[in-house]
């Protein structure tokens, strides 16, 4: 089985995010990159398919040199290959899945597999354009999979609870948090995967469908109206919640 | 404009009307059509009540099962049928799974998860949170078709004063020959369970509950409420709830009118499911826990004093138990 899984670089999640003095963009000094949490279901599940299917798994990424570090932590669990598309302007969805989709002709994989959104911009988007771009069925948000022969059934997340889907390979599907448990690389491979060759490719000629006009800070402020645990402080907490912010 | 609608237990989804809503606050005069598949005559009269103006119905084949490919190539000839500048969607599972196909097919730019929209069909700005909430994107298309997802619970849907009969026209299934979908088989609900990504209020119980046992105290509150219950990460990687309750960045995220948090430190990976809340109240023993920076209303105290003095007031006011 031919594997290819689709990762990206994102902020970390408890990271301080601050804007760039251009307005449209963050400022990334001092904040801390990681692999996008939902990609590594993503690896682990290519991994897995793998192991039971045989075949190889190619990692790749769209972003700039520095998302070479979750190429390294996709080959130190076991994929096989990696690929940077460069893309120094930070691209829309359509850019990023256009380019997701022109490699994948070339690769002609047997099933496609990305995290359900990346944490940055959470747009969902990526999955469900590669699978347009290419004509292919595609299964969102995927808690769990199994494949016989070229059938892939599913489970996905619905609004209160879940879908059994079905459709053959080739195939695209996006991964949910559950949909297995992730390993960790071992020391050895970590370092084995600093060497291993990263092929790097351009990102595509098509143009961005959207563009920033502005990015700024959400005004936080809440009410902070704060009470103690005594009996008619409770009382009064009901009574606002009532009376106050109408919501009772 | 038109605007993906899904039907729902009577008439359609309350994330349809919102989506109406948001339609109409852009339309600009121009006209609001929804595209539904397999909607009752009922079900398309319901929408007028919010302004739908004419209804595009999918009939035939192939319409009671989701399948994203065919569904998605009839939204977009749909659109193309009435000249759509803006297609709109909620940004349920169905609106999330859709939108990137139909802008594709469209050649359009996507908005997505937007929970501010301005200007005209032809000219959308939308903002929408990126960063788990912690930055505020405003973004538009620079394509002549825009394609865009509305977050659900942030457009309160709004009947209209000179509500009219929407005017329904009917087409098939586009073909699905071409097509190849995932085909949804069998629909699994969570039973007698409100979804706390479609809840008004939600009541969220993290560590502080102590064991999953106490979650009897959230039951409580929420069910005098008339709310969902919501988990935080550290309970459900506990396995004391399930993961469709969990609210934050690898579980939902939620904009109720009401998020009530016990017991619940309030971690940033936390705050990025539910500071869109409206209203967020806060029971912590711990004064200086991170949640009540975000909290409207808060109890410094423990939630198994407070819990159920709090559900007893409310019952007061809400009758329920």
């Amino acid at each position: 089985m031919n594997i290819l899984v689709c990762a990206s670089l994102v902020p970390d999640t408890s990271a301080k995010i601050g804007v760039a003095d251009d307005g449209k963009k963050i400022n990334p000094q001092g904040v801390k990159f990681i692999l996008n949490p939902y990609d590594e279901f993503a690896i682990e599940e290519g991994l897995q398919l793998k192991e039971k299917h045989g075949g190889s798994v190619t990692t790749v990424t769209v972003g700039t040199p520095a998302s070479k570090e979750v190429l390294q932590r996709a080959l130190a669990m076991g994929s096989d290959a990696a690929v940077l598309i460069n893309d120094p302007h930070s691209s829309d969805s359509f850019v990023v899945a256009s380019s997701i989709a022109e490699y994948a002709k070339e690769l002609s994989p047997d099933i496609i597999i990305f995290g359900k959104q990346s944490i940055d911009f959470d747009s969902f988007a990526v999955p469900g354009m590669v699978a347009q771009l290419l004509e292919l069925p595609n299964v969102s948000i995927v808690s769990t999979l199994t494949i016989d022969g070229t059938t892939v059934t599913a489970e996905c997340d619905i609004e209160g609870g879940k879908e059994k889907v079905t459709c053959s390979l080739p195939c695209i599907v996006s991964a949910q948090k559950g949909l297995n448990d992730p390993r960790y690389p071992k020391l050895p491979d970590i370092m084995k995967a600093k060497s291993k060759p990263i092929t790097e490719r351009a990102v595509s000629s098509v143009q961005s469908r959207t563009e920033t006009v502005s990015m700024t800070l959400p005004d936080l402020k809440r009410l902070n109206k704060i009470y103690s645990d005594s009996d008619a402080d409770i009382a009064e907490l009901v009574r606002l919640l009532h009376e106050e912010a109408k919501v009772i | 404009m038109l605007v993906f609608l899904e039907t729902g237990v009577n008439g359609l989804k309350r994330s349809s009307y919102e989506a109406i809503t948001a339609a109409r606050k852009v339309a600009g005069g121009k006209k609001v059509c929804g595209v539904v598949f397999n909607a009752t005559a009922e079900q398309i009269a319901a929408a007028g009540a919010y302004g739908l103006e004419s209804c595009i119905n999918v009939i035939g084949s192939g319409v009671t099962e989701y399948a994203n490919g065919v569904w998605a190539l009839t939204i977009a000839d749909a659109a193309k049928q009435c000249g759509a500048q803006t297609v709109l969607f909620s940004a349920n599972a169905h609106g999330k799974d859709l939108a990137p196909r139909v802008a594709v097919l469209l050649e359009a730019g996507l908005l997505v998860d937007c929970v501010e929209l301005d200007g005209t069909p032809d000219n959308i700005e939308a903002v929408r949170p990126i960063f788990g909430g912690r930055v505020l994107q405003k973004v538009r298309s620079t394509t002549p078709v825009t394609v865009v997802t509305v977050r659900p619970n942030v457009f309160t849907a709004k009947t209209i004063e000179s509500a009219t009969q929407p005017q329904e026209s009917q087409i098939s299934i586009s073909d699905s020959a071409q097509v190849r979908s995932a085909v949804v088989k069998e629909t699994i609900v969570n039973q007698g369970r409100l979804d706390v990504s479609e809840a008004d209020i939600v009541v969220s119980g993290g560590r502080g509950l102590k064991a999953p046992e106490h979650f009897e105290l959230i039951e409580n509150l929420a069910r005098v409420l008339g709310g969902a219950v919501g988990a935080s990460r550290a309970v459900v990687d506990a396995g004391w709830r399930p993961h469709s309750e969990q609210v934050g960045q690898t579980g939902k995220t939620v904009s109720p009118t009401m998020y009530v948090a016990c017991g619940i430190s309030g971690a940033v990976q936390h705050l990025a499911g539910m500071s869109s809340s409206k209203i967020i109240v806060a029971v912590n023993k711990d004064k200086d826990a991170p949640i009540f920076k975000m909290a409207d209303y808060g109890i410094v105290g423990d939630v198994f004093d407070v819990l159920p003095k709090l559900t007893s007031g409310i019952a007061t006011i809400t009758h329920k138990n």
